[in-house]
């Protein structure tokens, strides 16, 4: 009884996501159930508005309708839509965080919790982040207050090959497939430098060194190639095909250019390393995560089209961070590459964009003049692009998902705040309105429910 | 010409030349936020002799003898103090041979004396300072590593220390002793809270016994006690109250449990972490605690912080509570120059602009008992100073000038070295030939 009645449950939600076109293999397991919020047509009148394509609107309307970017413009004539003053507000399209562990590393921080890092083997391209996601992890939430709309769970950098990355829209759900972004490819997190070597090579096992590292990850790209190619054999009645690897067919989503490569990399000479054995083996790196020494390498990574996803400042914590400099994403920038501020925290989620404003500030002093419209992209535009997603979010463009946060000001001053977040149109978060916002199971009972995680 | 200028800073930041011939230096034309009685002050003068703050005003005339500097337009405030962090006591947080802000022996714990370890020419402090640091606490931690953790619920004693290139780096030894309760205390103490407290006790009942008695215990006629000869010594001015316990704590109910037998024991109190102090606000407030907090931690970390939230600063301030800025997570020493950011998210969470400066400078002075030398700029004081373009606490604000104990020291460091570098893209040699 109990049974059936779930199914038809599910059932009614593949009938609406079919109804509404979205483009979504709904009937695919652990595909996207995600289904936006009601949202009705709102219009944001008379803001400052950076798009992340690189412009600044000033006295602008934004209007949202059926989820989407309906207009952009002066004086939009939108009768019987919800309309707010906006004259004292920048508009930004949703922050988008390519790094992050929310739901992997939930808080609490405690062991129960920590199932980001599945580091029994080198490799485990097998293991996919999504299914360890706790929608109930207080993190979205206050990610959420700080504009993020859309992000990238990673597994932990443990592994020369951690596993499935998945992205997600902001948005309370039961089950991760609730909060998947429709349509969003996979991506792979691979960790170059100290942590899968201290692990394992300080167990004896290997890799032990760097150079064990790269053994790992050709050996690794070998395997893959190898049942990629039986797989196609056997497409093609030559021979019989293998028994299905879930690890090895995550690697040939890579090599396929389904799933993009997500590396976390410190190190300048091992970002070069790591394009090299990309070009031995034909696929592409969308991004390196961490990569304080991007800046050494900018060129390199404008030439092979890799973005460099970047702290701000940190630096220092182990050797190969110690080369951090504050300029990193604008040399980036300045190179043509493709910079990306994002946080690897649940406390930096929160405010990408302060860690933008300290890029800035540091970047005038040596003349390289990053204005806000410059700048957002690194938190919009950019990680759009390096998830594979820009086609539907990271800028406001007329047709795309209305994923817009709404500052109390310029979002570049420590002294400015989100008022308001919508998800495809969907009013999410609304500062003034606490009452109507989300609170995770755990928060229950908390301060977050009256203010703290606001 | 410029590749020249360069290298002579770089010698320079490596030497750490010993201080220059004594000067007379005036700053003109700025917007002081003194700290101090005089409040903020437009269109100032300042001087300062030798290291020491000698006038501050608005109708002041430089004497003839200054070199003066015009800073028209500008910001002036004290120099920042950077009340919690691990400065000068680590290079490389991961690299365990750089770290010496903890040991795993039992021989010792509230004797562990980390001054002893502080290098004064660190590059980390180099990069703190050139984001307007003049001041820090350094100060032990506990080993957590389970294997060789040694069960001792006190770290030992932090200091406070001047990132300048004056000879008296080490400006107060001893200002506080680390003690761990909460979850860390239950982890030093082999598994519950409830032991840190007993071993809190045991060490200052021990500590009292001790003073009452040093004769006989060097005719070796008194009991056995719970820490050594050492530790008990260092606690003296702790029982005194003249030395504050520096507590490691987040819970509510730990916060009472500490200010309770801190009440009982005539000791001063000064918390760090305090996710959970704004619940007690007023507590702290009528036992004159203060609290290092981290401004913007609002989620529940832990089952110590289920209350975090980022009004935190503003309710504690409100109720009278001296508050700074601080996290104890060794890799925010590396970037303790973000102090500045703590506070302008205080500000943007309720905490009045001018408390939030307070907070990065007299209060924490205050807190340490240093604030009759630093902290503000008041005629008397060593002369400790930021001049500002913008609004400090705004992140896209860097400081022109700092000068510490009336030195302008070197805003390069090996981040600033490495940035020029890499900003000549185009160069016919490898970037090694760029320095």
């Amino acid at each position: 009884m109990k049974r059936i009645l779930v199914s038809c449950v599910i059932f009614q939600l593949v009938t609406i996501a079919c109804d509404t076109g979205a483009d979504v293999e709904t009937t695919t397991a652990y595909a996207s159930r995600y289904k936006p919020l009601a949202s009705g047509v709102t219009l944001l009148q008379g803001a400052t508005v950076l798009t992340g394509t690189g412009e600044r609107l000033d006295n602008t309307d934004i209007l949202m309708r059926d989820g989407r970017i309906a207009a952009i413009g002066s004086n939009i004539d939108a009768a019987g839509a919800s309309t707010i003053n906006a004259s004292e507000m920048w508009v930004t399209p949703g922050v988008i965080d390519v790094h992050s562990h929310l739901g992997v590393y939930a808080s609490p921080g405690v062991a129960a919790h920590s199932d980001g890092n599945e580091m029994s083997t080198p490799v485990t391209a097998e293991v996919w982040a999504e299914h360890a996601v706790w929608p109930q992890d207080p993190g979205f939430v206050t990610a959420l207050a700080g504009g993020v709309t859309t992000m990238q769970i990673l597994p932990g950098s443990g592994n020369l090959i951690g596993g499935r990355g998945v992205t997600l829209k902001n948005v309370p759900g039961r089950n991760v497939m609730e909060m998947k972004f429709p349509g969003a490819p996979y991506g792979l997190k691979m960790a170059c430098g100290e942590n899968p070597k201290r692990f394992y090579g300080g167990q004896g096992l290997s890799p032990m060194t760097r150079m064990g590292n790269v053994a790992g990850y050709r050996t690794a790209w070998i395997e893959a190639e190898d049942y990629r190619d039986k797989m196609k054999a056997a497409e093609n009645g030559k021979g019989e095909a293998p028994m299905r690897d879930l690890r090895l067919e995550t690697l040939v989503g890579v090599l396929n250019g389904e799933i993009l490569v997500h590396n976390h990399c410190y190190r300048a000479d091992e970002m070069a390393v790591m394009i090299e054995i990309s070009k031995e083996f034909g696929y592409s790196i969308s991004t390196f995560h961490h990569a304080v020494e991007a800046y050494k390498v900018a060129d390199l990574l404008a030439a092979n089209n890799t973005c460099a996803a970047v702290w701000a400042d940190w630096w220092g914590f182990k050797m190969e961070a110690y080369d951090g400099i504050r300029e990193n994403a604008a040399l980036v920038d300045r190179a043509g590459a493709c910079a990306i501020i994002h946080s690897d925290s649940e406390i930096g989620m929160q405010r990408l964009n302060q860690e933008a404003a300290k890029v800035m500030g540091a970047a005038g002093r040596v003349d390289i003049d990053i204005p806000p419209e410059r700048a957002i992209r690194w938190l919009t535009r950019n990680p759009a692009s390096a998830l594979g997603i820009l086609e539907h979010t990271g800028t406001l463009e007329v047709g795309k998902m209305a994923d817009v946060a709404v500052w109390n000001g310029n979002p570049f001053s420590v002294y400015t705040k989100v008022d308001r977040v919508f998800i495809d149109g969907a009013l999410i978060y609304d500062r003034n309105d606490p009452s109507a916002n989300p609170v995770t199971d755990f928060s229950l009972g908390t301060a977050a429910v009256s203010g703290g995680a606001q | 010409m410029k590749r020249t200028a360069y290298m002579a800073s770089a010698l320079l930041l490596i030497t750490l030349t010993p201080l220059a011939t004594a000067e007379t230096i005036a700053y003109t034309g700025a917007i002081v936020h003194t700290m101090g009685p005089a409040g903020t002050i437009e269109n100032a003068t300042i001087v300062i002799r030798n290291d020491r703050f000698e006038a501050v005003g608005g109708n002041l005339s430089p004497p003839g003898d200054a070199r003066v500097i015009d800073v028209t337009g500008k910001i002036i405030t004290p120099g920042l103090f950077s009340p919690m962090g691990q400065m000068g006591l680590t290079e490389v947080s991961g690299v365990d041979e750089s770290v010496d802000f903890y040991q795993s022996g039992t021989r010792f714990s509230a004797s562990f004396d980390i001054a002893d370890a502080y290098n004064h020419r660190s590059p980390v402090l180099a990069v703190n300072r050139s984001g307007g640091i003049t001041r820090a606490v350094t100060a032990p931690s506990p080993e957590l590593e389970e294997e060789t953790a040694a069960p001792q619920v006190f770290s030992g004693l932090a200091a406070v220390v001047q990132l300048g290139d004056r000879p008296d780096f080490i400006a107060d030894r001893g200002c506080a002793m680390v003690v761990n309760l909460g979850e860390v205390g239950s982890a030093v103490s082999r598994g519950s809270r409830a032991a840190a407290i007993l071993g809190l006790r045991a060490a200052l009942d021990d500590g009292i016994d001790y003073r009452r008695n040093k004769d006989a215990v060097e005719r070796g006629q008194r009991r056995d006690y719970s820490i050594s000869i050492e530790d008990l010594e260092a606690l003296q001015p702790v029982i005194a109250g003249r030395t504050p316990l520096l507590v490691n704590v987040n819970r509510a109910s730990d916060i009472e449990t500490i200010v309770r037998i801190a009440s009982e024991y005539g000791l001063a109190l000064i918390l760090y972490g305090g996710a959970e102090a704004w619940m007690v606000a007023d507590l702290l407030a009528a036992n004159n605690v203060a609290v290092i907090l981290d401004s913007k931690a609002n989620l529940p970390a832990s089952f110590d912080a289920l209350n975090a939230r980022l009004e935190a600063p503003a309710i504690l301030a409100k109720a009278g509570v001296d508050i700074s800025f601080g996290v104890d997570w060794q890799s925010e020493t590396h970037t303790g120059r973000n102090i500045t950011q703590s506070a302008g998210n205080a500000v943007a969470n309720g905490l009045p602009w001018m408390e939030a400066l307070e907070a990065i400078t007299i209060a924490p002075a205050r807190m340490y008992g240093v604030d009759d030398r630093f902290g503000s700029i008041e005629p008397g004081k060593e002369a400790d100073l930021i001049v500002w373009p913008a609004d400090p606490l705004e992140l896209t604000s860097n400081p022109d000038d700092v000068m510490i104990r009336g030195q302008q020291v070197s805003l390069e460091n090996r981040q600033t070295l490495l940035r020029d570098r890499y900003l000549q893209a185009d160069s016919a040699k490898p970037p090694a030939f760029r320095k």
